[in-house]
């Protein structure tokens, strides 16, 4: 299916791209220097520099960065989990609400990083979008050689993953309501007419976090909670 | 060394489904009620439409008791244990799990209550599955339907009545026992996919009717109709729509002046004299102790607290905890056989992302004893529920029906095709308690206070796969009657933790074989109470909350009309 297809006709893959770009450490999303083929509005419009680390080291999140892209990629109908900013939802959770997580997240984002220097020559990052698929298909069937707990990681980031991304943005991923508007999720509403509950009715998108309705702004969960 | 307070006339621990309810007969019948809760008041403003806060992260804006004290679980005695859930299934507030759960409110069918005489009589006694513990409850339904009905009124429940004193009615549950007269309010309305399916079950001769909810379908007693927003499940009512005993007979109990609330009240014992009676409850709140002293005490947590709390008493006088001389404490224990189910996948969107559990239709042509079993090899049966209700985690978590993997560029174009074109039923079954399934301590994992956690031994039995695989096929034909094009069966699971927890408290006749007697008192302390679906000996098909208050209603009230028999 070409509109799946993550090489670009250049013959450079985006993610080699964001490898390259990751590797050196820069604060820039990959849109910042590729935008998404066959999607105009985001080669119009420039998503923001990558937040400030909260938890994680700069390595396990151009690692955690990288995964998350190819877990849920962008593609020419849309952005996927990187632009949604799954990671630094992870980042920020991993210092509060899933801190009993983060030492499996130092312990898997190394399992997968040695795994990928072992079975493909360089750090998962920097590895070509097929061979960072099936570096995370050998992870996933728990195959893959010296990482033990692989597929309890695999899963422990995918759930985290569509969390960050199909979650309510207060929580720093799910960026521009990129992850509702994937799924036609028309959004958070305080009060629903019987007509909107039609089989036909297409409520149009609030694009409202939660915590933007003023009922509930005053009671924001705690920064990480 | 603990502070003792004054002393009252009733204390209940826990104000939760059942707590919140019975204090308000309590306090009306001018007896002074201390209400001892775990977690705080929230208010409508607390409960925000956020599902990573209410479906993944466990209220972290609440008192974490409960998710500290999850209970363990193996299968048998020589099974390995199950890997223990991060949260509990209930929530610590004033209202407790009230505030978040889904509100259907059945009341049991006649069958529920006599599973023993009626399997015999129709069927022969063995019938009855080997090794189950199974009783008829001390009455029938008609014993329990005034209460029923005055909890009804008080919570607010919308709902159609199937059977008013007899006459059916075929808008409603055609199956039900009669009731005295009509649910309080019209049901919930009825949305695209839910009349997609009720045409769906007529067409296969079935009767299909919207199901019964504590939540309001228009304005009552001062409190909005419902907004169906969507984040119901697992998630508060902004609009106090949802007859939480927060927002109805607790604070009508506190209006009496009779019921004073404490929270942030952790109970770690019910405490008795020399004789055996009990004299109050040891609780903690921040880092001081108290007790207070009461006549009579009323143990409403939850089933796994309940038990907990009796085992973890223990005196010169029971020696096993409190009420455990008979070994019953913890027996009997079940929970509901309602993880088996049907995913469903249609060929267009059915725009669920609005609405709530209880907004649904229900079909119980397969429920109790509503059908022959002659032939078949199970008892009991199960109700078929569909609802409109999605969120968006959730609908990004959804079967691909093997149609794409879990991740990557194909599973983001499934997901992006069929995200609101998934459905799952909700199927409730008969579930029996069994002689080798029960609660009791265990022997290593403890709470932060040092005290061992809950411990569930049980599984399901044969009864309950055969029953769940039967239930599984008449959904997936009711499915594909409305148009499905793929439909998966789900396993049967375990009885983990859970919130429809029966049983380890049983009311029953007999003290040798139950721990309450018909009135919810313990056979061996005459002025302890228990209240909650720990007393229930059968589940029915249908969730067990609106039974479990009635039954407490029941208690309070009893105790009102013989307190100075049970108070001294």
């Amino acid at each position: 299916m070409s509109a799946d297809n993550p090489d670009r006709p250049d013959g450079l893959s985006r993610r080699a791209l964001l490898g390259r770009v990751t590797a050196l450490g820069a604060f820039v999303a990959l849109t910042d220097v590729l935008p998404s083929a066959g999607d105009a509005e985001a080669q119009t419009r420039r998503a923001p520099a990558r937040e400030p680390l909260e938890t994680l080291t700069q390595a396990e999140a151009d690692n955690l960065e990288a995964i998350t892209a190819r877990l849920i990629p962008a593609d020419p109908a849309g952005p996927g989990a990187a632009e949604a900013r799954a990671a630094h939802y992870i980042d920020r959770a991993l210092g509060g609400a899933l801190a009993g997580s983060r030492d499996a997240y130092r312990a898997g984002l190394a399992g997968i990083d040695a795994y990928a220097r072992a079975a493909k020559g360089a750090p998962f990052a920097q590895l070509a979008a097929a061979d960072q698929d099936a570096v995370l298909s050998d992870v996933e069937r728990n195959t893959a050689t010296g990482f033990e707990g692989a597929a309890a990681f695999f899963n422990l980031v995918l759930s985290h993953t569509v969390q960050g991304t199909f979650g309510d943005p207060f929580y720093g991923g799910n960026r521009n309501f990129a992850g509702w508007d994937l799924i036609g999720y028309p959004g958070v509403r305080l009060a629903v007419a019987a007509e909107q509950q039609n089989l036909d009715a297409k409520p149009a998108a609030t694009h409202m976090s939660a915590y933007d309705y003023s009922m509930f702004s005053s009671r924001k969960p705690a920064h990480g909670d | 060394m603990a502070t003792n307070l004054r002393r009252t006339d009733v204390v209940i621990i826990g104000l939760g489904a059942t707590g919140g309810v019975a204090a308000l007969p309590l306090a009306q019948a001018g007896l002074d009620v201390v209400g001892l809760e775990a977690g705080t008041w929230l208010a409508p403003a607390d409960l925000s439409p956020d599902e990573l806060r209410n479906n993944f992260r466990g209220w972290p804006q609440t008192v974490q008791k409960a998710n500290r004290e999850v209970p363990t679980h193996r299968p048998n005695a020589s099974a390995p244990y199950s890997p223990r859930p991060a949260i509990h299934p209930m929530m610590n507030a004033v209202g407790g799990t009230t505030l978040h759960y889904w509100a259907q409110s059945w009341r049991l069918n006649p069958w529920d209550f006599k599973v023993v005489s009626d399997t015999r009589r129709r069927y022969g006694a063995a019938k009855l599955p080997k090794g189950t513990t199974v009783e008829d409850w001390p009455f029938g339904l008609e014993e329990l339907e005034p209460y029923y009905d005055k909890v009804e009124v008080e919570i607010g429940v919308s709902g159609q009545a199937g059977n008013v004193g007899g006459k059916i009615d075929p808008r409603g549950n055609i199956f039900e026992g009669p009731r005295a007269r009509a649910y309080p309010m019209p049901p919930l309305r009825g949305t695209g996919f839910t009349e997609m399916m009720a045409g769906a079950a007529r067409s296969l001769g079935w009767h299909p009717f919207p199901g019964p909810a504590a939540i309001t379908s228009g304005r009552y007693e001062g409190r909005s109709g419902c907004v169906y927003h969507g984040f119901c499940n697992r998630g508060g009512c902004h609009v106090s729509a949802k007859g939480s005993t927060a927002v109805t007979t607790i604070p009508k109990a506190q209006r009496t002046k009779r019921l004073t609330v404490v929270t942030e009240a952790h109970v770690t014992s019910i405490d008795v004299d020399a004789q055996g009676r009990v004299g109050g409850v040891t609780y903690r709140k921040g880092s001081e102790e108290f007790f207070q002293p009461a006549s009579v005490v009323l143990l409403a947590s939850y089933t796994y607290e309940n038990v907990r709390l009796l085992l973890l008493s223990t005196s010169k006088a029971f020696p096993k905890g409190l009420s455990n001389n008979h070994g019953q404490v913890g027996r009997h224990y079940f929970s509901h056989n309602q993880i088996a189910t049907v995913n469903a996948l249609f060929p267009r969107n059915l725009n669920t992302w609005y609405g709530l559990p209880a907004q649904g239709i229900a079909v119980d042509d397969w429920a109790d004893d509503n059908f022959d079993h002659g032939a078949l090899d199970f008892i009991g049966g199960g109700n078929l529920w569909i609802y409109s209700d999605r969120r968006p985690i959730a609908a990004a978590n959804m079967s691909t029906f093997g149609r794409a993997p879990r991740w990557g560029a194909q599973w983001k174009a499934f997901i992006r095709e069929n995200a609101d074109r998934g459905n799952t039923a909700y199927l409730q079954r008969t579930t029996l308690p069994y002689e080798d399934n029960y609660l009791d301590l265990d022997p290593a994992v403890k709470d932060p206070l040092g005290f061992p956690v809950c411990r569930i031994t049980a599984d399901y039995k044969e009864n309950e796969r055969r029953l769940a695989d039967f239930t599984q096929d008449k959904m997936t034909q009711w499915y594909r009657a409305a148009g499905a094009v793929a439909t998966q069966k789900t396993p049967v699971g375990t009885m983990g933790p859970t919130t429809h927890a029966y049983g380890g408290t049983r009311m029953g006749d007999n003290p040798e074989t139950n721990v309450v007697d018909r009135w919810g008192f313990a056979h061996e302390v005459p002025n302890l109470g228990i209240l909650g679906a720990s007393v229930m000996g059968t589940s029915g098909a249908r969730n067990p909350t609106l039974t479990a208050q009635a039954l407490a209603w029941r208690t309070a009230e009893h105790l009102a009309a013989n307190w100075k028999s049970i108070a001294t």
